[in-house]
Protein backbone atom coordinates (compact mmCIF):
# COMPACT_ATOMS: atom_id res chain seq x y z
CA UNK A 1 0.00 0.00 0.00
CA UNK A 2 2.54 2.45 1.34
CA UNK A 3 5.22 1.79 -1.82
CA UNK A 4 2.21 2.14 -4.36
CA UNK A 5 1.07 5.73 -2.85
CA UNK A 6 4.84 7.06 -2.71
CA UNK A 7 5.43 5.88 -6.15
CA UNK A 8 2.36 8.15 -7.42
CA UNK A 9 3.59 10.78 -5.23
CA UNK A 10 7.26 10.62 -7.12
CA UNK A 11 5.63 10.55 -10.67
CA UNK A 12 3.82 13.58 -9.99
CA UNK A 13 6.25 15.87 -8.18
CA UNK A 14 8.84 14.76 -11.01
CA UNK A 15 6.68 15.37 -13.31
CA UNK A 16 5.62 19.05 -11.25
CA UNK A 17 9.38 19.52 -11.37
CA UNK A 18 10.27 18.58 -15.23
CA UNK A 19 7.77 20.74 -15.81
CA UNK A 20 9.17 23.90 -13.95
CA UNK A 21 12.59 23.34 -15.07
CA UNK A 22 11.14 23.27 -18.71
CA UNK A 23 9.50 26.28 -17.89
CA UNK A 24 12.39 28.42 -16.31
CA UNK A 25 15.17 26.92 -18.90
CA UNK A 26 12.86 27.73 -22.02
CA UNK A 27 11.90 31.44 -21.23
CA UNK A 28 15.04 32.87 -19.32
CA UNK A 29 17.24 35.92 -21.00
CA UNK A 30 19.85 34.02 -23.24
CA UNK A 31 23.02 33.49 -20.71
CA UNK A 32 26.26 35.81 -20.72
CA UNK A 33 29.06 34.03 -23.25
CA UNK A 34 32.43 35.18 -22.48
CA UNK A 35 33.58 33.41 -25.16
CA UNK A 36 31.30 35.09 -27.44
CA UNK A 37 32.29 38.35 -26.05
CA UNK A 38 35.73 38.00 -26.97
CA UNK A 39 34.91 37.09 -30.34
CA UNK A 40 33.34 40.95 -30.55
CA UNK A 41 35.88 42.50 -28.66
CA UNK A 42 38.82 40.63 -30.48
CA UNK A 43 36.80 41.16 -34.17
CA UNK A 44 36.35 45.14 -34.44
CA UNK A 45 38.45 48.07 -34.52
CA UNK A 46 38.12 51.49 -34.39
CA UNK A 47 37.83 53.80 -37.33
CA UNK A 48 37.05 57.08 -38.02
CA UNK A 49 34.14 58.18 -36.05
CA UNK A 50 33.73 54.45 -35.35
CA UNK A 51 35.08 53.43 -31.51
CA UNK A 52 34.82 50.28 -29.72
CA UNK A 53 32.10 52.27 -27.22
CA UNK A 54 29.81 51.24 -30.07
CA UNK A 55 29.73 47.46 -29.22
CA UNK A 56 29.12 47.91 -25.59
CA UNK A 57 25.66 47.26 -25.45
CA UNK A 58 22.99 49.31 -22.72
CA UNK A 59 20.35 47.95 -21.65
CA UNK A 60 18.03 48.08 -24.47
CA UNK A 61 20.24 47.00 -27.04
CA UNK A 62 21.15 43.59 -25.01
CA UNK A 63 17.87 42.92 -24.47
CA UNK A 64 16.82 43.29 -27.39
CA UNK A 65 19.61 41.23 -28.55
CA UNK A 66 17.72 37.83 -27.25
CA UNK A 67 14.52 38.19 -29.74
CA UNK A 68 13.48 34.83 -28.56
CA UNK A 69 12.75 36.28 -25.07
CA UNK A 70 11.82 39.95 -26.30
CA UNK A 71 9.28 38.65 -27.48
CA UNK A 72 8.16 36.05 -25.11
CA UNK A 73 5.44 36.24 -22.28
CA UNK A 74 7.96 36.09 -19.64
CA UNK A 75 10.05 39.00 -21.34
CA UNK A 76 6.88 41.35 -20.75
CA UNK A 77 8.03 42.57 -17.63
CA UNK A 78 11.17 43.77 -18.35
CA UNK A 79 9.89 45.47 -22.02
CA UNK A 80 7.77 47.78 -20.02
CA UNK A 81 10.71 48.20 -18.23
CA UNK A 82 12.85 48.75 -21.12
CA UNK A 83 9.48 51.26 -22.63
CA UNK A 84 9.35 53.14 -19.26
CA UNK A 85 13.34 54.24 -18.88
CA UNK A 86 13.18 54.57 -23.00
CA UNK A 87 10.17 57.00 -22.14
CA UNK A 88 11.82 58.67 -19.13
CA UNK A 89 14.87 59.92 -21.40
CA UNK A 90 12.82 62.21 -23.65
CA UNK A 91 13.06 65.81 -23.84
CA UNK A 92 10.12 67.86 -25.40
CA UNK A 93 11.21 70.85 -27.10
CA UNK A 94 13.63 73.78 -25.48
CA UNK A 95 11.68 76.64 -27.00
CA UNK A 96 7.96 74.68 -27.12
CA UNK A 97 7.79 74.48 -30.75
CA UNK A 98 7.18 71.50 -32.44
CA UNK A 99 6.22 72.17 -36.18
CA UNK A 100 9.42 73.32 -38.05
CA UNK A 101 10.39 73.78 -41.65
CA UNK A 102 9.02 70.41 -43.90
CA UNK A 103 10.60 71.35 -46.91
CA UNK A 104 13.74 70.75 -44.83
CA UNK A 105 11.86 67.70 -43.17
CA UNK A 106 11.84 66.19 -46.98
CA UNK A 107 15.21 66.37 -47.41
CA UNK A 108 16.45 65.52 -43.86
CA UNK A 109 14.05 62.19 -44.59
CA UNK A 110 15.43 61.59 -47.48
CA UNK A 111 19.52 61.46 -46.55
CA UNK A 112 20.83 58.34 -45.47
CA UNK A 113 23.85 59.35 -44.69
CA UNK A 114 26.34 60.21 -41.56
CA UNK A 115 27.23 58.21 -38.39
CA UNK A 116 29.34 56.19 -40.57
CA UNK A 117 33.02 55.30 -39.99
CA UNK A 118 33.84 57.03 -43.31
CA UNK A 119 31.77 59.94 -42.79
CA UNK A 120 33.48 63.11 -40.62
CA UNK A 121 32.40 64.48 -37.42
CA UNK A 122 30.94 67.24 -38.41
CA UNK A 123 29.12 66.02 -40.98
CA UNK A 124 25.11 66.25 -41.19
CA UNK A 125 23.04 63.31 -40.17
CA UNK A 126 19.93 62.22 -41.83
CA UNK A 127 17.08 60.81 -41.03
CA UNK A 128 17.17 58.08 -43.43
CA UNK A 129 13.41 57.85 -42.91
CA UNK A 130 12.68 56.77 -47.07
CA UNK A 131 15.00 53.67 -46.41
CA UNK A 132 12.20 52.15 -44.09
CA UNK A 133 8.89 54.23 -44.94
CA UNK A 134 6.66 55.76 -47.27
CA UNK A 135 5.93 59.15 -46.53
CA UNK A 136 5.39 61.74 -49.32
CA UNK A 137 3.11 59.07 -52.11
CA UNK A 138 5.01 61.47 -55.30
CA UNK A 139 7.97 59.57 -53.80
CA UNK A 140 8.03 55.89 -55.37
CA UNK A 141 11.54 55.13 -53.70
CA UNK A 142 10.53 53.92 -50.26
CA UNK A 143 11.36 51.03 -47.93
CA UNK A 144 8.58 48.78 -46.13
CA UNK A 145 10.06 48.08 -42.81
CA UNK A 146 8.15 50.82 -41.10
CA UNK A 147 4.67 51.30 -41.64
CA UNK A 148 3.48 54.03 -44.67
CA UNK A 149 3.07 57.62 -43.08
CA UNK A 150 1.57 58.65 -46.35
CA UNK A 151 -1.40 61.38 -44.65
CA UNK A 152 -0.03 61.27 -41.81
CA UNK A 153 -1.66 64.26 -40.12
CA UNK A 154 -4.63 63.90 -42.60
CA UNK A 155 -5.27 60.88 -41.05
CA UNK A 156 -4.51 61.61 -37.29
CA UNK A 157 -5.79 64.83 -36.71
CA UNK A 158 -3.79 67.97 -35.29
CA UNK A 159 -4.24 67.45 -31.76
CA UNK A 160 -1.71 67.95 -28.58
CA UNK A 161 -1.75 64.26 -28.09
CA UNK A 162 -0.61 63.19 -31.47
CA UNK A 163 1.73 66.16 -31.82
CA UNK A 164 3.43 65.12 -28.57
CA UNK A 165 3.21 61.57 -29.59
CA UNK A 166 4.77 61.75 -33.03
CA UNK A 167 7.61 63.84 -30.99
CA UNK A 168 8.00 61.24 -28.60
CA UNK A 169 8.33 58.22 -31.04
CA UNK A 170 10.60 60.09 -33.26
CA UNK A 171 13.00 61.02 -30.23
CA UNK A 172 12.86 57.98 -28.78
CA UNK A 173 11.02 54.93 -30.57
CA UNK A 174 11.34 52.68 -27.87
CA UNK A 175 9.71 54.49 -25.46
CA UNK A 176 6.55 52.37 -26.83
CA UNK A 177 7.94 49.22 -28.77
CA UNK A 178 10.97 48.22 -26.59
CA UNK A 179 12.53 46.43 -29.81
CA UNK A 180 11.57 48.88 -32.48
CA UNK A 181 13.40 48.61 -35.35
CA UNK A 182 13.65 52.43 -35.39
CA UNK A 183 16.79 54.53 -34.43
CA UNK A 184 16.44 56.78 -31.06
CA UNK A 185 17.05 59.65 -33.27
CA UNK A 186 17.85 62.19 -30.18
CA UNK A 187 19.13 59.66 -27.47
CA UNK A 188 22.04 59.04 -29.95
CA UNK A 189 21.99 62.49 -31.17
CA UNK A 190 21.46 61.30 -34.57
CA UNK A 191 18.98 64.14 -35.14
CA UNK A 192 19.05 67.52 -33.28
CA UNK A 193 16.09 69.58 -32.22
CA UNK A 194 15.92 71.68 -35.16
CA UNK A 195 15.95 68.53 -37.89
CA UNK A 196 13.11 66.66 -35.97
CA UNK A 197 11.44 70.29 -35.42
CA UNK A 198 11.74 69.86 -39.31
CA UNK A 199 10.44 65.95 -39.73
CA UNK A 200 7.18 66.66 -37.49
CA UNK A 201 6.32 69.66 -40.00
CA UNK A 202 6.55 67.13 -42.81
CA UNK A 203 4.22 64.68 -40.87
CA UNK A 204 1.88 67.24 -39.10
CA UNK A 205 2.23 70.66 -41.03
CA UNK A 206 -1.44 70.70 -42.76
CA UNK A 207 0.56 71.92 -46.00
CA UNK A 208 2.86 69.61 -46.41
CA UNK A 209 2.47 67.46 -49.43
CA UNK A 210 1.94 64.34 -47.48
CA UNK A 211 -1.20 65.65 -45.92
CA UNK A 212 -2.45 66.70 -49.53
CA UNK B 1 -31.66 52.30 -70.48
CA UNK B 2 -30.41 49.68 -68.05
CA UNK B 3 -27.44 48.50 -69.40
CA UNK B 4 -26.60 52.34 -70.32
CA UNK B 5 -26.86 52.75 -66.34
CA UNK B 6 -24.61 49.40 -65.59
CA UNK B 7 -21.69 50.67 -68.35
CA UNK B 8 -21.90 53.61 -66.80
CA UNK B 9 -21.43 52.48 -63.12
CA UNK B 10 -18.95 49.99 -64.48
CA UNK B 11 -16.89 52.15 -66.44
CA UNK B 12 -17.07 54.72 -63.25
CA UNK B 13 -16.21 52.00 -60.43
CA UNK B 14 -12.92 50.88 -63.48
CA UNK B 15 -11.73 54.72 -62.90
CA UNK B 16 -11.97 54.35 -59.48
CA UNK B 17 -10.19 51.37 -59.00
CA UNK B 18 -7.34 52.99 -61.69
CA UNK B 19 -6.77 56.10 -59.92
CA UNK B 20 -6.47 54.67 -55.90
CA UNK B 21 -4.21 51.76 -56.77
CA UNK B 22 -1.82 54.07 -59.49
CA UNK B 23 0.33 54.75 -56.83
CA UNK B 24 0.40 50.71 -56.04
CA UNK B 25 0.95 49.72 -59.49
CA UNK B 26 3.54 52.96 -60.19
CA UNK B 27 4.95 51.32 -57.23
CA UNK B 28 5.11 47.78 -58.22
CA UNK B 29 5.87 48.45 -61.56
CA UNK B 30 9.29 50.23 -60.45
CA UNK B 31 9.99 46.67 -58.79
CA UNK B 32 9.30 44.88 -61.32
CA UNK B 33 11.37 47.27 -64.07
CA UNK B 34 14.39 46.56 -62.03
CA UNK B 35 14.31 43.38 -62.16
CA UNK B 36 13.60 43.44 -65.99
CA UNK B 37 16.85 45.43 -66.03
CA UNK B 38 18.50 43.34 -63.79
CA UNK B 39 17.56 40.28 -65.94
CA UNK B 40 19.03 41.93 -68.87
CA UNK B 41 22.02 42.65 -67.37
CA UNK B 42 22.72 39.35 -65.99
CA UNK B 43 24.81 38.44 -69.36
CA UNK B 44 28.13 39.84 -69.65
CA UNK B 45 28.46 39.52 -65.85
CA UNK B 46 32.26 41.23 -65.52
CA UNK B 47 32.99 38.79 -62.58
CA UNK B 48 33.91 36.80 -65.44
CA UNK B 49 37.01 39.45 -66.05
CA UNK B 50 38.04 38.92 -62.60
CA UNK B 51 37.44 34.65 -62.89
CA UNK B 52 39.98 35.13 -65.95
CA UNK B 53 42.56 37.38 -63.85
CA UNK B 54 42.67 35.11 -60.47
CA UNK B 55 43.06 31.75 -62.79
CA UNK B 56 46.17 33.28 -63.97
CA UNK B 57 46.85 33.80 -60.54
CA UNK B 58 46.07 30.61 -58.97
CA UNK B 59 49.00 29.37 -61.27
CA UNK B 60 51.37 32.44 -61.22
CA UNK B 61 54.53 31.69 -58.37
CA UNK B 62 54.42 34.30 -56.31
CA UNK B 63 55.52 35.34 -52.96
CA UNK B 64 59.52 34.85 -51.47
CA UNK B 65 59.01 30.99 -52.00
CA UNK B 66 58.03 31.54 -55.81
CA UNK B 67 55.17 28.99 -55.80
CA UNK B 68 51.90 28.80 -56.91
CA UNK B 69 48.53 28.17 -55.27
CA UNK B 70 47.75 24.88 -57.34
CA UNK B 71 48.86 23.02 -53.74
CA UNK B 72 46.32 24.90 -52.00
CA UNK B 73 43.98 22.67 -49.91
CA UNK B 74 40.22 24.45 -49.78
CA UNK B 75 39.00 21.51 -48.24
CA UNK B 76 38.20 18.86 -50.42
CA UNK B 77 41.99 17.80 -50.82
CA UNK B 78 45.31 20.00 -52.07
CA UNK B 79 45.02 21.52 -55.72
CA UNK B 80 41.30 20.92 -55.74
CA UNK B 81 39.16 23.65 -56.89
CA UNK B 82 35.91 22.70 -58.25
CA UNK B 83 32.83 22.04 -55.77
CA UNK B 84 35.13 23.42 -52.79
CA UNK B 85 33.88 26.96 -52.21
CA UNK B 86 29.80 25.34 -51.91
CA UNK B 87 31.59 23.36 -49.08
CA UNK B 88 32.91 26.35 -46.82
CA UNK B 89 33.28 27.59 -44.03
CA UNK B 90 34.71 24.58 -42.82
CA UNK B 91 37.00 23.16 -39.96
CA UNK B 92 40.52 22.95 -41.00
CA UNK B 93 43.01 20.26 -39.19
CA UNK B 94 45.97 22.01 -40.10
CA UNK B 95 45.00 25.79 -39.01
CA UNK B 96 42.48 23.78 -36.13
CA UNK B 97 39.96 26.20 -36.75
CA UNK B 98 37.19 27.10 -38.82
CA UNK B 99 37.75 28.79 -41.88
CA UNK B 100 35.98 30.76 -44.94
CA UNK B 101 37.24 31.21 -48.21
CA UNK B 102 39.46 34.18 -47.76
CA UNK B 103 41.00 33.26 -44.55
CA UNK B 104 41.88 29.57 -45.81
CA UNK B 105 43.39 31.17 -49.16
CA UNK B 106 45.52 33.71 -46.45
CA UNK B 107 46.59 30.28 -45.06
CA UNK B 108 47.52 29.08 -48.39
CA UNK B 109 49.08 32.38 -49.43
CA UNK B 110 51.49 32.23 -45.83
CA UNK B 111 51.98 28.64 -45.81
CA UNK B 112 52.62 27.69 -50.01
CA UNK B 113 53.93 31.23 -51.53
CA UNK B 114 55.61 32.82 -48.25
CA UNK B 115 53.16 35.70 -48.08
CA UNK B 116 52.64 37.75 -44.98
CA UNK B 117 48.90 37.61 -43.99
CA UNK B 118 49.22 40.85 -41.90
CA UNK B 119 49.68 42.59 -45.39
CA UNK B 120 46.42 41.23 -46.69
CA UNK B 121 44.79 42.34 -43.50
CA UNK B 122 45.89 45.79 -43.68
CA UNK B 123 45.23 46.28 -47.48
CA UNK B 124 42.26 48.69 -47.81
CA UNK B 125 39.36 46.75 -50.49
CA UNK B 126 40.01 46.78 -54.02
CA UNK B 127 43.70 47.94 -53.70
CA UNK B 128 47.28 45.82 -53.78
CA UNK B 129 47.14 42.44 -52.19
CA UNK B 130 43.41 42.55 -51.96
CA UNK B 131 42.98 42.89 -55.48
CA UNK B 132 44.87 39.91 -56.57
CA UNK B 133 42.58 38.37 -53.31
CA UNK B 134 39.46 39.36 -55.41
CA UNK B 135 40.53 37.46 -58.44
CA UNK B 136 41.97 34.77 -57.04
CA UNK B 137 37.88 34.48 -55.06
CA UNK B 138 36.15 35.35 -58.71
CA UNK B 139 37.73 32.48 -59.99
CA UNK B 140 37.35 29.74 -57.39
CA UNK B 141 33.89 30.10 -56.78
CA UNK B 142 33.31 30.50 -59.95
CA UNK B 143 34.09 26.08 -59.91
CA UNK B 144 31.33 26.02 -57.43
CA UNK B 145 28.64 27.64 -59.30
CA UNK B 146 25.57 25.03 -59.78
CA UNK B 147 26.19 23.21 -56.70
CA UNK B 148 24.76 22.60 -54.07
CA UNK B 149 25.32 24.72 -51.05
CA UNK B 150 26.52 22.05 -48.39
CA UNK B 151 28.03 23.00 -44.99
CA UNK B 152 28.48 20.85 -42.34
CA UNK B 153 28.53 21.52 -38.53
CA UNK B 154 29.17 18.03 -37.39
CA UNK B 155 32.98 18.74 -36.21
CA UNK B 156 32.28 20.68 -32.68
CA UNK B 157 34.01 23.92 -33.58
CA UNK B 158 31.66 24.01 -36.89
CA UNK B 159 29.20 23.78 -34.36
CA UNK B 160 30.14 26.44 -31.96
CA UNK B 161 30.92 28.92 -35.15
CA UNK B 162 27.66 28.67 -35.90
CA UNK B 163 26.19 29.29 -32.23
CA UNK B 164 28.61 32.20 -32.19
CA UNK B 165 27.43 33.06 -35.56
CA UNK B 166 23.32 32.77 -34.79
CA UNK B 167 24.23 35.04 -31.50
CA UNK B 168 26.39 37.86 -33.62
CA UNK B 169 23.64 38.15 -35.94
CA UNK B 170 21.20 39.37 -33.42
CA UNK B 171 23.79 41.36 -31.56
CA UNK B 172 22.21 44.82 -31.40
CA UNK B 173 24.93 48.11 -31.83
CA UNK B 174 25.98 51.17 -32.53
CA UNK B 175 24.25 54.49 -32.51
CA UNK B 176 20.96 53.18 -34.34
CA UNK B 177 21.17 49.77 -32.40
CA UNK B 178 20.78 47.83 -35.79
CA UNK B 179 22.09 43.93 -35.84
CA UNK B 180 21.94 42.01 -38.91
CA UNK B 181 18.09 40.93 -37.52
CA UNK B 182 17.18 44.86 -37.95
CA UNK B 183 16.88 43.78 -41.79
CA UNK B 184 17.42 40.60 -42.72
CA UNK B 185 15.13 38.64 -40.45
CA UNK B 186 11.57 39.37 -42.23
CA UNK B 187 9.90 37.98 -45.45
CA UNK B 188 9.15 41.07 -47.87
CA UNK B 189 11.06 43.34 -46.63
CA UNK B 190 12.81 46.02 -48.42
CA UNK B 191 15.09 49.24 -47.96
CA UNK B 192 13.87 51.78 -50.41
CA UNK B 193 13.48 49.87 -53.54
CA UNK B 194 16.37 47.25 -52.64
CA UNK B 195 14.96 43.71 -51.53
CA UNK B 196 16.23 42.42 -48.01
CA UNK B 197 16.97 38.28 -47.68
CA UNK B 198 15.18 36.91 -44.93
CA UNK B 199 18.75 35.53 -43.55
CA UNK B 200 16.92 33.34 -40.85
CA UNK B 201 15.33 30.85 -43.19
CA UNK B 202 16.57 28.85 -45.80
CA UNK B 203 15.43 30.38 -49.20
CA UNK B 204 16.43 33.41 -47.95
CA UNK B 205 19.80 32.88 -46.65
CA UNK B 206 20.42 30.94 -50.13
CA UNK B 207 19.48 33.83 -51.79
CA UNK B 208 22.05 36.28 -49.45
CA UNK B 209 25.16 33.34 -49.43
CA UNK B 210 24.20 32.07 -52.97
CA UNK B 211 24.71 35.30 -54.86
CA UNK B 212 27.72 36.83 -53.22
CA UNK B 213 30.35 37.18 -54.07
CA UNK B 214 29.36 39.78 -56.64
CA UNK B 215 30.16 42.09 -59.02
CA UNK B 216 28.40 45.16 -57.84
CA UNK B 217 27.49 47.60 -61.10
CA UNK B 218 27.19 50.53 -58.69
CA UNK B 219 30.81 50.09 -57.85
CA UNK B 220 32.18 48.68 -60.68
CA UNK B 221 33.95 46.43 -58.51
CA UNK B 222 34.05 43.06 -57.55
CA UNK B 223 32.99 42.27 -53.67
CA UNK B 224 34.05 38.99 -52.21
CA UNK B 225 32.16 38.49 -49.43
CA UNK B 226 34.49 39.63 -46.44
CA UNK B 227 33.61 43.29 -48.08
CA UNK B 228 29.74 42.87 -48.26
CA UNK B 229 30.01 41.96 -44.46
CA UNK B 230 32.51 44.65 -43.78
CA UNK B 231 29.89 47.17 -45.95
CA UNK B 232 27.06 46.13 -43.87
CA UNK B 233 28.62 46.59 -40.78
CA UNK B 234 29.48 49.83 -41.56
CA UNK B 235 25.69 50.59 -42.77
CA UNK B 236 25.01 49.44 -39.49
CA UNK B 237 26.82 52.23 -37.54
CA UNK B 238 29.50 49.45 -36.38
CA UNK B 239 33.37 49.76 -35.53
CA UNK B 240 35.30 47.98 -38.24
CA UNK B 241 35.28 44.06 -38.64
CA UNK B 242 38.77 43.56 -38.82
CA UNK B 243 39.14 41.39 -42.55
CA UNK B 244 39.09 37.55 -41.61
CA UNK B 245 37.86 38.13 -37.91
CA UNK B 246 35.70 35.24 -35.78
CA UNK B 247 33.19 37.55 -36.05
CA UNK B 248 32.82 37.42 -39.94
CA UNK B 249 33.72 33.78 -39.62
CA UNK B 250 30.62 32.35 -37.46
CA UNK B 251 28.23 34.90 -39.56
CA UNK B 252 29.75 33.36 -42.75
CA UNK B 253 29.06 29.66 -41.17
CA UNK B 254 25.19 30.55 -39.41
CA UNK B 255 24.43 31.63 -43.13
CA UNK B 256 25.83 29.34 -45.01
CA UNK B 257 24.41 26.16 -42.50
CA UNK B 258 21.05 28.19 -42.99
CA UNK B 259 21.55 28.33 -47.00
CA UNK B 260 21.93 24.35 -47.61
CA UNK B 261 20.23 22.75 -50.07
CA UNK B 262 20.55 26.31 -52.28
CA UNK B 263 22.48 26.86 -55.05
CA UNK B 264 25.76 28.38 -55.63
CA UNK B 265 25.38 31.51 -57.85
CA UNK B 266 27.88 32.80 -57.86
CA UNK B 267 29.95 35.10 -58.87
CA UNK B 268 26.78 36.86 -59.05
CA UNK B 269 25.64 40.45 -60.34
CA UNK B 270 24.63 43.07 -57.72
CA UNK B 271 22.94 46.96 -58.48
CA UNK C 1 48.94 45.68 -73.14
CA UNK C 2 45.63 47.06 -71.25
CA UNK C 3 43.59 43.96 -69.30
CA UNK C 4 42.56 40.77 -71.29
CA UNK C 5 38.57 40.80 -72.68
CA UNK C 6 36.28 38.11 -72.45
CA UNK C 7 35.12 37.60 -76.46
CA UNK C 8 32.66 35.04 -77.02
CA UNK C 9 31.10 33.89 -80.11
CA UNK C 10 28.22 31.73 -81.38
CA UNK C 11 26.98 30.92 -84.93
CA UNK C 12 23.67 29.72 -85.74
CA UNK C 13 21.82 29.62 -88.69
CA UNK C 14 24.27 31.81 -90.53
CA UNK C 15 24.12 34.85 -87.96
CA UNK C 16 27.08 34.83 -85.53
CA UNK C 17 26.45 36.48 -81.84
CA UNK C 18 29.15 38.04 -80.44
CA UNK C 19 29.60 39.02 -76.94
CA UNK C 20 32.30 41.12 -75.43
CA UNK C 21 33.51 42.14 -72.17
CA UNK C 22 36.17 45.16 -71.89
CA UNK C 23 37.61 45.78 -68.73
CA UNK C 24 38.36 49.47 -68.15
CA UNK C 25 37.83 52.16 -65.65
CA UNK C 26 35.97 54.06 -68.64
CA UNK C 27 36.45 57.50 -66.32
CA UNK C 28 34.52 60.51 -67.86
CA UNK C 29 36.33 62.94 -66.38
CA UNK C 30 33.62 64.73 -64.20
CA UNK C 31 34.12 62.63 -61.40
CA UNK C 32 36.05 63.79 -58.29
CA UNK C 33 37.81 62.03 -55.77
CA UNK C 34 37.30 62.24 -51.93
CA UNK C 35 39.93 65.01 -52.06
CA UNK C 36 37.80 66.80 -54.30
CA UNK C 37 40.11 66.54 -57.35
CA UNK C 38 38.58 66.07 -60.50
CA UNK C 39 39.80 62.41 -61.33
CA UNK C 40 41.04 62.88 -65.24
CA UNK C 41 39.02 61.54 -67.96
CA UNK C 42 40.35 58.34 -69.36
CA UNK C 43 38.14 56.23 -71.58
CA UNK C 44 38.13 53.71 -75.09
CA UNK C 45 37.75 55.95 -77.95
CA UNK C 46 37.80 53.36 -80.38
CA UNK C 47 36.80 49.90 -80.82
CA UNK C 48 37.26 47.43 -84.04
CA UNK C 49 36.06 44.19 -84.60
CA UNK C 50 37.02 42.03 -87.59
CA UNK C 51 36.00 38.79 -88.97
CA UNK C 52 38.10 36.78 -91.35
CA UNK C 53 40.17 40.31 -91.71
CA UNK C 54 36.99 41.90 -92.53
CA UNK C 55 35.62 44.49 -90.32
CA UNK C 56 32.05 43.61 -89.13
CA UNK C 57 31.88 46.39 -85.97
CA UNK C 58 33.30 49.95 -85.35
CA UNK C 59 32.79 51.67 -82.84
CA UNK C 60 33.48 54.99 -81.35
CA UNK C 61 33.37 55.35 -77.51
CA UNK C 62 33.26 57.60 -74.87
CA UNK C 63 32.92 59.66 -71.62
CA UNK C 64 29.24 58.09 -71.73
CA UNK C 65 30.30 54.36 -72.24
CA UNK C 66 30.32 53.36 -68.01
CA UNK C 67 32.68 50.95 -66.65
CA UNK C 68 33.62 47.57 -67.87
CA UNK C 69 31.57 48.24 -71.11
CA UNK C 70 30.03 44.88 -72.19
CA UNK C 71 29.03 45.03 -75.68
CA UNK C 72 26.84 42.25 -78.08
CA UNK C 73 26.19 42.66 -81.51
CA UNK C 74 25.50 40.13 -84.47
CA UNK C 75 26.96 39.64 -87.82
CA UNK C 76 26.30 37.36 -91.02
CA UNK C 77 28.63 34.54 -90.46
CA UNK C 78 29.61 31.15 -90.27
CA UNK C 79 31.28 28.50 -87.78
CA UNK C 80 34.75 29.14 -87.58
CA UNK C 81 35.25 32.68 -88.09
CA UNK C 82 38.20 34.34 -86.61
CA UNK C 83 36.94 37.47 -84.92
CA UNK C 84 39.58 39.83 -83.61
CA UNK C 85 38.21 42.56 -81.32
CA UNK C 86 40.53 45.41 -80.59
CA UNK C 87 40.39 48.99 -78.67
CA UNK C 88 42.26 52.15 -77.92
CA UNK C 89 42.03 54.45 -75.12
CA UNK C 90 42.01 57.94 -74.81
CA UNK C 91 45.79 57.45 -73.24
CA UNK C 92 46.95 55.71 -76.36
CA UNK C 93 46.66 52.38 -74.41
CA UNK C 94 45.47 49.30 -76.78
CA UNK C 95 44.14 46.03 -76.27
CA UNK C 96 43.47 42.95 -78.72
CA UNK C 97 42.21 39.73 -77.90
CA UNK C 98 40.61 36.90 -80.39
CA UNK C 99 37.95 34.02 -80.46
CA UNK C 100 36.70 31.62 -83.10
CA UNK C 101 32.76 31.38 -84.00
CA UNK C 102 31.77 28.24 -82.46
Amino acid sequence: MKITHIKKLLTVSGFILATCLMQNTAMAQQKNDPKFNKMMTDSFRAEGIAGLDRIQQDETQKFCSDPVFAGSKQGEKMREKIQKMNMDLIKQPSDGKYIGDWKKGESIAQSGRGATWTDKADAAVGGGCYNCHQIDSKEISYGNIGPSLTGYGKLRGYSPEVITYTWNRINNSKAYNACSNMPRFAHFKLLNEQQIQDVMALLLDPASPVNQ
Amino acid sequence: MQRNLTLGLASGLLVVLLTVSSSVLAQKSATDDIAKYREMIADGNPSELYEAAGEELWKKPAGPKNATLEQCDLGLGPGVVKGAAAQLPRYFKDTNKVQDLESRLMTCMQNLQGRDPQEMVDAPFQQGPKKDMEAIVAYVVTLSKGDKIKVSTNHPKEKEMYELGKRAFNFQGGPMDFSCASCHAENGKRIRLQDLPNLVEQKGAALGWGYWPAYRVSSGQFWTMQQRLNDCYRQQRFPFPIYGSDVTIALSMYMAKTANGGTVETPGLKR
Amino acid sequence: MADPMRVRATENGGIVDVKILMKHDMESGQRKDAAGKTIPAWFISTLNVKANGKDVLNGQFGPAVSKDPFLNFKYKGAKGDKIVVSWVDSKGDKRTDEATAS
